[in-house]
């Protein structure tokens, strides 16, 4: 008979959450297609609008890969008072909506703001932010904590007793690079070039306000004016298969590149660093952390500033929209766990291709689209207004799908590795492995994925525009829409209580899974 | 047993909907905020409909539109809320909208003939500036000078697409080349009027795309009489907001009788302080004070229903073209 | 009787074939140079390798597809013998039902286990709070509550001194003679061979031979081994 190795735990849930994903994308999908009426095909101006996209998307992953970096190495073998508290706030700008953080960034690197005032004294010109750079900025500002966070993530999952192996044979710094770091970044680095470029692609509002003008018009962009402007719902349609297939592109060449080995197994120790302790290296380690926290942390206390005043200004629509947003947030975190564990599990036992494929389509497929795709499937059946809530913590947990299973599957895949055979020899049932191995093992990365996803669910406008009436708005939307009213100092004010909000969701979590799991 | 318990829910709950019938109104997103004019407006409606009155807010005007048009004539909505002058012609091509016998003594700065929609307010796009700050005359002063503005992207903004028409229209052939001069004058464009408006407040530009009433709220909400707008002497878009029901509409009366409502004191009443727009029918007590220190533009501008659709497209083009380069 | 019954057993890009019987209840060293396939061997019999040719039998009973947890075999690796995030309770546990839902008997049998191999008391403890012999004890216990038929040694305790080493091995050996169990043993060390293996399987060349007494082999080694022990090997 065929003799094959039978996986420790089950793949098949995990595939047939990522087919139900993949199918959910497409049924969208193909709903506006159906409903499109003629409409022209993709024009020179939509080229045009590729060519901005794909450009400034690499070069937006590129500079915040290689940025985080030097952080998340200066982060990882260092200790100080409140590391974990910076660590957290270092990621703030990720999870924020993008207006409140784009008008945050400009209190400090716009024409008005504190860079170009203190320019002023010295009798310089203010800096133009706005521009291929404005862009540029804007998203490194976002992405580089997520960035960090994933590469920090690698140095973590790098066993102590590989380092107290390299202090044992003296290794020094630049040693410990080769024996240790460039492999585990060859294998980190990919992804996260992979996910921040698919986060780039589909951004908007952000390259169109710090791009300063026509130029920087993203596919997302031509997607909303075929949609709004033209009601060209095939063209939009097909501006959103081709934003699928360079998320896919990218993602998959990806995906080939960061194959390479894991670092076996090790029992958990906290880890020490005997090799960084020269006064340069301390120097060096110091000044990253500082510019790093200086660039991200700047810009939010612009928002707190600007928020306090208006935080005694609050409506109770903003209160009664923190609620149903925090609702929102952790019936999203669930079902992003529901389908990111599975679908790690059969990463983890051979099935990483389908499984991240499925998972980086919540980012590929404009939420304009997918949003509009679900309106037009739920609209015969129910009212729209009734399914605002789940169709939200839906689609935000499949935007949050990407990080959770960047986050997920290298542990996942280790512990499978190092522990499915001792599992296998003891005829422990997939279920059992589940709960006594792989969760355990996996608490710390349940928590930061959980975390992480309930965050990106407050801060997300998403598709709550489309189908929410006057009482089920959630935070973010109630924001604009306090703008919209010139309520702009109660909009400050439900920033920061957004802000807030967001932060302590994801500590929580964060902390929840990190309580328990062996030190 | 079952069957009749079953049946009692349903007989109920039919009497109690024939009781209290319901309104749908599909509307923008701020003017259901608690400072918009959307629970001052339902409160004054409930009292004489003997209904309730619900609004379902749906980004902006154009979102407003795209939605009715994705939900056709299953739409829930009874009355559309919102769209403007910009829109009507595509908004009657749906053949979604049921005609209207209502009419009123409007106050426009254009003559009202329409048998579908009817206005409920308008306002006329300015520039607003800090007003210790010398203005420009027109478009050709702004462009000459080294002042900064803030735009809408038109695509994705409905005062964007204001200022597109109004350009074309003050400049027709020439907009073009309007548009390559003031190309240095523009820092950026947002997707939205809440982006801009933010951005100007924050001090970004030196003026900011919005409507001529923008002082007044400040006037009036904040006490503040640092923000003017700027009267170019072109004369200045008007953008007439406007309301229509739906054919399909299940409750055609209430509907009619709410667009009657509209056009009456108790709703024109509330428009200047919420929606800081110019109410279509200028109410008994006249305007609040603080709108009489609002610029007159000379001229009022607006290119006709017919023509604007073709306008549009041809006026977004020679914009990308002279901003993209 | 374990019986492999002509096999070849691959390992990535080379095999390892055998043709032979072990007794139940023998205590067998596998001996032989580095690399000649001693752990391929074991893994094959464990299940963890494919065997693509001949049938492995236990009893006269088949076990050539089954899954590893399936084999009446229980088997220690050189390392990651202990989940660390379990306690040593838990980790022992294992051995008796692999979904830790244990009754009183069996908790108390766990106890029994960790008291038997000298860990008494420490059952609450992780294995990193551990030693090196302690944790192999402990990986012991569960091999105790297992009570497989047949018991796989890979290297366990080559970390550990000589000292704690014999220890191990005595205490191997009474598990076996608690339990009954047959034992295969991979060994780089003549003396752990003498000292609790009657008898012992030579693998050489891709080759594992039949069983011979461990003295006999020892005393006389064929050329290929003789290259491998040196002259320590000799008495």
């Amino acid at each position: 008979m065929a003799w094959r190795t039978q996986p420790v735990i089950s793949p098949r849930s995990g595939v047939v959450a990522a087919i139900a994903i993949a199918a959910l994308m497409a049924a969208a999908l193909g709903a506006v297609l159906w409903r499109a009426e003629g409409g022209r095909g993709l024009g020179p101006a939509d080229w045009s609008a590729l060519r901005f996209t794909v450009v400034q998307a690499a070069v937006s992953a590129l500079v915040s890969v290689a940025l985080a970096v030097p952080v998340a190495r200066a982060l990882a073998r260092r200790q100080f008072m409140g590391r974990g508290l910076l660590i957290t706030l270092l990621g703030a700008p990720f999870i924020l909506p993008v207006i409140v953080a784009v008008i945050g960034l400009l209190a400090v690197f716009g024409r008005n703001g504190w860079i170009s005032t203190a320019l002023g004294w010295a009798g310089f010109e203010p800096v133009h932010i706005y521009g291929f750079h404005g862009v540029v900025l804007a998203h490194v500002f976002f992405n580089l904590p997520l960035a960090t966070r994933l590469v920090l993530q690698g140095w973590a999952d790098i066993p102590a007793e590989r380092f107290l192996l390299a202090a044992q044979v003296n290794a020094d710094a630049r040693a410990i690079r080769r024996l240790l770091e460039f492999p585990m970044l060859r294998q980190v680095l990919p992804g996260a070039l992979a996910v921040i470029f698919a986060v780039c692609l589909t951004s908007f509002a952000v390259a169109l306000m710090l791009g300063g003008g026509p130029r920087a018009t993203t596919i997302e962009l031509a997607i909303y004016q075929a949609f709004r402007f033209d009601f060209d719902l095939g063209r939009a349609a097909l501006l959103a298969l081709v934003q699928i297939a360079l998320t896919l592109g990218a993602a998959l060449m990806a995906l080939r590149l960061g194959r390479g080995d894991g670092f076996g197994a090790g029992l958990d120790r906290p880890v020490r660093r005997w090799d960084a302790n020269g006064l340069g290296l301390r120097a060096l380690d110091a000044g990253v952390i500082t510019l790093a926290a200086a660039f991200l942390l700047l810009p939010m206390g612009a928002i707190v500033a600007n928020g306090l005043a208006g935080l005694s200004a609050l409506p109770n629509s903003m209160f009664r929209a923190a609620g149903v947003s925090l609702g929102v947030a952790l019936a999203s975190a669930a079902v992003l766990l529901l389908l990111a564990l599975p679908m790690a599990i059969a990463a983890a036992t051979g099935r990483a291709a389908t499984v991240e494929t499925a998972g980086l389509l919540g980012l590929a497929v404009s939420s304009l689209v997918l949003g509009t795709g679900l309106f037009i499937l739920i609209h015969p059946i129910a009212s729209p207004a009734a399914f605002a809530w789940p169709v939200t913590a839906l689609v935000n947990a499949l935007m949050a799908l990407p990080f959770a299973l960047r986050i997920l599957i290298p542990p996942a895949r280790e512990v499978v590795r190092t522990q499915g055979r001792l599992a296998q020899s003891l005829a422990m049932p997939g279920l059992s492995f589940l709960r006594l191995v792989l969760l355990p093992r996996l608490r710390r990365q349940i928590g930061f994925a959980a975390g992480l996803g309930a965050a990106l669910s407050m801060g997300d406008l998403g598709v709550i525009a489309l189908f929410a009436d006057a009482d089920r708005a959630t935070l973010p939307l109630q924001i604009y829409r306090l703008m919209g009213a010139y309520q702009m100092q109660a909009a400050a004010g439900g920033a920061l209580l957004l802000l807030v909000l967001s932060l302590a969701l994801f500590r929580t979590f964060d902390w929840l899974g990190a309580r328990h799991a062996d030190a | 047993m079952k069957y009749l318990a079953f049946a009692a829910g349903i007989f109920c709950a039919t009497g109690l909907a024939a009781e209290t019938p319901e309104l749908t109104v599909y509307t923008y997103d701020s003017f259901v905020t608690e400072w918009g004019p959307g629970p001052a407006v339902k409160a004054a409606f409930e009292e004489t409909c003997g209904c309730t009155l619900n609004f379902v807010a749906a980004g902006d005007g154009a979102a407003l539109l795209a939605r009715l048009r994705l939900e056709g004539a299953r739409t829930e909505a009874d009355v559309v809320l919102g769209l403007d002058t910009n829109l009507t012609a595509a908004a009657r091509e749906t053949g979604l909208f049921a005609p209207t016998e209502i009419e009123a003594d409007y106050d426009l700065p254009v003559a009202w003939d329409d048998d579908t929609f009817i206005p409920y307010d308008w306002g006329y796009f300015a520039f607003v500036h800090a007003a210790d700050m010398p203005a420009p005359q027109d478009f050709l002063e702004l462009a000459r000078s080294d002042l900064k503005i803030v735009i809408q992207d038109p695509r994705s903004s409905t005062p964007g697409l204001g200022l597109l028409m109004w350009v074309k229209a003050a400049y027709g052939d020439d907009a073009a080349q309007v548009w390559t001069d003031l190309a240095d004058n523009i820092v950026t464009v947002t997707k939205g009027w809440s982006e801009a408006y933010g951005l100007f407040l924050d001090g970004e530009a030196d003026m900011v795309l919005s409507y001529t009433t923008s002082p007044a709220y400040h006037i009036i909400a904040e006490d503040d009489t640092t923000k003017d707008a700027a009267s170019f002497d072109e004369g200045h878009y008007v953008q007439i907001e406007v309301a229509g029901r739906l054919a399909a509409s299940d409750q055609p009366e209430l509907a009619e009788q709410f667009l009657n409502f509209m056009v009456s004191d108790a709703f024109q009443s509330v428009i200047p302080t919420t929606n800081w727009m110019y109410p279509a029918v200028t109410p008994a007590q006249g305007l609040p004070k603080g709108f009489d220190a609002l610029v007159e533009p000379r001229e009022a501008l607006l290119i006709p229903e017919d023509q604007a659709q073709a306008t549009r497209d041809t006026a977004l083009a020679e914009w990308l073209g002279a901003l993209s380069r | 009787m374990l019986t492999l019954d002509a096999i070849t057993i691959e390992n990535g890009g080379y095999a390892v074939q055998a043709d032979l019987t072990i007794a139940p209840g023998q205590r067998v060293a596998v001996i032989g140079p580095s690399g000649a396939g001693k752990s391929t061997l074991l893994g094959g019999i464990a299940g963890f390798l494919p065997v693509p040719h001949g049938r492995i039998l236990w009893r006269d009973a088949e076990i050539t597809a089954s899954t590893p947890g399936q084999r009446p075999v229980a088997m220690l690796f050189q390392d990651g013998n202990l989940f660390p995030h379990l306690t040593l309770a838990q980790n022992v546990g294992l051995g008796l039902r692999p979904d830790l839902r244990l009754s009183p008997e069996q908790r108390a049998q766990v106890d029994a286990a960790l008291t038997r191999v000298g860990l008494s008391g420490l059952g609450a403890r992780k294995p990193a709070a551990l030693s090196g012999g302690q944790q192999s004890r402990a990986a012991l216990a569960r091999v105790l509550v297992q009570s497989r038929d047949i018991l796989l040694l890979d290297e366990p305790f080559a970390a550990l001194g000589p000292a704690l080493k014999a220890d191990m091995l005595d205490l191997v050996a009474e598990v076996c003679a608690d339990t009954g169990a047959t034992l295969l043993m991979v060994s780089h060390d003549p003396t752990d061979a003498r000292r609790i293996c009657s008898h012992a399987v030579l693998v050489a060349d891709g080759q594992a031979h039949p069983p011979v007494e461990t003295a006999t082999l020892l005393n006389d080694p064929p050329p290929a081994l003789r290259a491998y022990l040196g002259q320590d090997g000799l008495p």
